[in-house]
């Protein structure tokens, strides 16, 4: 046991579940590239990743932050229940799967199949979307600010109202973007499939 | 005129009273029909098995004089903290929204009472459920629904669930009808919409990624937990290899008649193998990895009897895990509601419309005056009862057999009475040296 808050991991070499399952509000730095799992089911710690993380980044994250200074692997902030996923780099294929309650901001492009099944949370991406983003959504909220390849199964435009620029201008101070609310469209679910109708069999 | 007899009317087996049944089903609706439990169509089981029991060359224990051990560890292989129950009997994954709450209580009431453990489901853990489990195991499930830290940390054993024996390859499905405030809360979804849980896990994919999830877990764990891997009876052999190459304590095996909350009728029919035939490429996977009682194997779907324990146990399980038994055990299918299942136009032990969340018997159902129905004491009690014969009938077969454990059952102690049988359980013919599919004949 010990008291130290302030933590550095040099030479990670791309190791698998590296500060996973922290409980307590301590900064870990950890200085190069990251294999799976980074910072999975955190709680309350602030995590910093300096280079790339491999797959499952935050997945299932609780609170706390985790900040990628590069890229991130597939099903970045995967199943995250709450706390902040900030990615200057890219995110790659389902970034924000099946997302509970976690707030991810993505400074470059996400992949395909972003947001499936996301429940809730914020979903916010100064780059590009790729393919089938949200699809099958749930209450997630989803902000692009540049192109988006395709909408998903249920997932459509929404109107972006003084409550929606509120929620974008303050996740963007607190991930330190560089972009203005105005800039961004909203998407979210239209609610079509949540109950099923064999009329609506077509869709998935 | 002398008038031609006529002839009784002649069904046609192709076209049965129950198929045309479904098919007007099928036209009015336009929809797969969805029911709760498992496969019920015949299928070999245990049933078509025998024990020889002893003779001149195998000697018998006395029934009620010498001992016959019952006991099972879990979790050897890796776990600081391995599970050790009294009886090879535990309480399979059934969720706090397909079941109500007290239904939950009851098992978890029942399964402490003879020192076994029981299972959380898809939905996560409730503070009733791990307060009323002397031992309970926290299934990982691909819709993650509540999965949070410290729930693992708090739970006895950690099972990741890859598949189920009523749907290898399906995901979940609560309709909202079931979905109350609080059932909502917990997997964090609006109340009343239907819930599709997902069938791949969203973060992995494959034997190479679940051996780093199975890392990730026993980190977060402090590597303490028994980690199970819970597979449908699809592909027994390559499954379990696979489950224990990345890094399983545990194989759970699950065969077709293993029940569902609500999952299309086709699917719960026409997917999967018997459990019978499960077993053995299982237990080959494991003795081909010199791996058998190393990593240990659940077996489940379709267990009833201390008979079906003795038999399972006898083709190389550690242990079963029951399901729709501990549902009928605690009052499920209860001829007492005779009248209520008829308003729902069926019958006691054919109700299945689990996910329509109106059980007469308050288990299947989120309704809070049917639930009142089920005092979790008593229910807990009958599920006690039960667990006992089931260990009992257990021990009386195995002593029969000479065994002073039940793990010391073996294949030699089965003969089977089809061919079928011996086929999927690598017995003989009764009455024969003939193992179909291996010679001998």
């Amino acid at each position: 046991m010990t008291n130290q808050t302030v933590w550095t991991i040099e030479n990670p070499k791309g190791a698998h579940a590296i500060a996973v399952g922290l409980d307590a509000p301590i900064e870990v730095t950890v200085k190069g590239s990251t294999g799976y799992y980074c910072a999975g089911m955190n709680k309350q710690a602030t995590v910093k990743v300096t280079g790339s993380a491999g797959p499952g980044v935050a997945e299932n994250m609780m609170s706390g932050t985790v900040i990628i200074e590069g890229d991130a692997s597939q099903y970045a902030g995967a199943t995250g229940q709450g706390g902040l996923l900030v990615i200057k780099g890219n995110a790659s294929s389902r970034c924000g799967i099946s997302m509970k309650g976690i707030d991810i901001v993505v400074f470059g492009n996400i992949g395909h199949m972003s947001a499936f099944m996301a429940q809730s949370g914020n979903l916010v991406v100064l780059g590009d979307a790729g393919e089938a983003l949200g699809d099958s959504l749930y209450e997630a909220r989803l902000f692009v600010r540049g192109k988006v390849k395709s909408l998903g199964a249920d997932c459509i435009e929404k109107e972006m109202r003084p409550e929606h620029l509120e929620i974008l201008r303050d996740l963007l101070a607190r991930a330190g973007a560089d972009a203005k609310p105005e800039e961004f469209k909203r998407y979210g679910s239209a609610r079509k499939l949540y109950n099923f109708h064999v009329d609506h069999a077509g869709d998935y | 005129m002398e008038k031609i007899p006529n002839t009784v009317p002649k069904n046609s087996w192709t076209f049965s009273p129950e198929i045309n049944s479904e098919i007007r089903r099928a036209a009015a609706t336009g929809i797969y029909d969805i029911r709760g439990g498992g496969a019920k169509r015949r299928v070999p089981h245990f049933d078509d098995l025998l024990f020889l029991g002893a003779s001149i060359s195998r000697y018998p224990l006395e029934g009620y004089r010498e001992k016959c051990e019952t006991s099972v560890t879990l979790g050897t292989r890796f776990a600081k903290k391995p599970i050790e129950l009294k009886i090879p009997v535990t309480i399979a994954g059934m969720s706090f929204g397909a079941l109500s709450g007290p239904a939950k209580e009851a098992l978890g009431r029942g399964a402490t009472l003879v020192n076994t453990s029981t299972t959380t489901g898809d939905g996560g853990m409730t503070n009733e459920e791990r307060g009323h489990s002397q031992t309970l195991v926290y299934q990982y499930l691909p819709s993650r629904y509540g999965m949070n830290p410290d729930d693992l940390r708090r739970a006895d054993a950690i099972e990741i669930v890859v598949g189920q024996g009523a749907k290898p390859g399906g995901g979940g499905m609560l309709l909202g009808q079931k979905i109350t405030q609080r059932v909502a809360n917990m997997r964090n979804l609006p109340v009343g919409i239907d819930q599709r849980s997902a069938c791949r896990h969203p973060d992995w994919t494959g034997p190479d990624d679940l051996e780093i999830k199975i890392l990730e877990l026993r980190e977060i764990t402090g590597w303490e937990k028994p980690i199970y891997v819970k597979i449908g009876g699809a592909r027994p052999y390559y499954d379990t290899a696979l489950a224990v190459k990345a890094g399983a304590d545990v194989v759970v095996l699950d065969g077709m008649q293993g029940g569902t909350a609500a999952t299309q009728d086709v699917f719960i029919e026409h997917v999967g193998q018997p459990t019978l035939a499960c077993i053995r490429p299982a237990v080959k996977a494991l003795q081909d990895l010199g791996m058998h009682r190393k990593v240990q194997l659940i077996v489940s779907g379709g267990i009833r009897t201390g008979a079906d324990v003795a038999k399972a146990l006898a083709l190389g399980a550690d242990a079963v895990a029951i399901g729709t038994a501990a549902l009928v055990a605690i009052g499920e299918n209860d001829p007492k509601w005779g009248d209520e299942y008829a308003a729902l136009g069926t019958t006691a032990d054919a109700y299945d419309d689990w996910h329509e969340g109106r059980d007469p018997a308050g288990i299947t159902t989120q309704d809070a005056e049917l639930m009142k129905r089920l005092d979790p004491v008593e229910a807990g009690r009958r599920l006690r009862n039960y667990l006992a014969v089931l260990t009992l009938e257990c021990q009386t077969i195995a002593r029969a057999c000479g065994k002073s454990h039940v793990h010391n059952l073996e294949p030699e102690d089965l003969c089977a009475l089809t061919i079928e049988a011996a086929a999927m359980a690598g017995v003989p013919l009764a009455g024969t040296s003939w193992i179909p599919g291996q010679g001998g004949f």
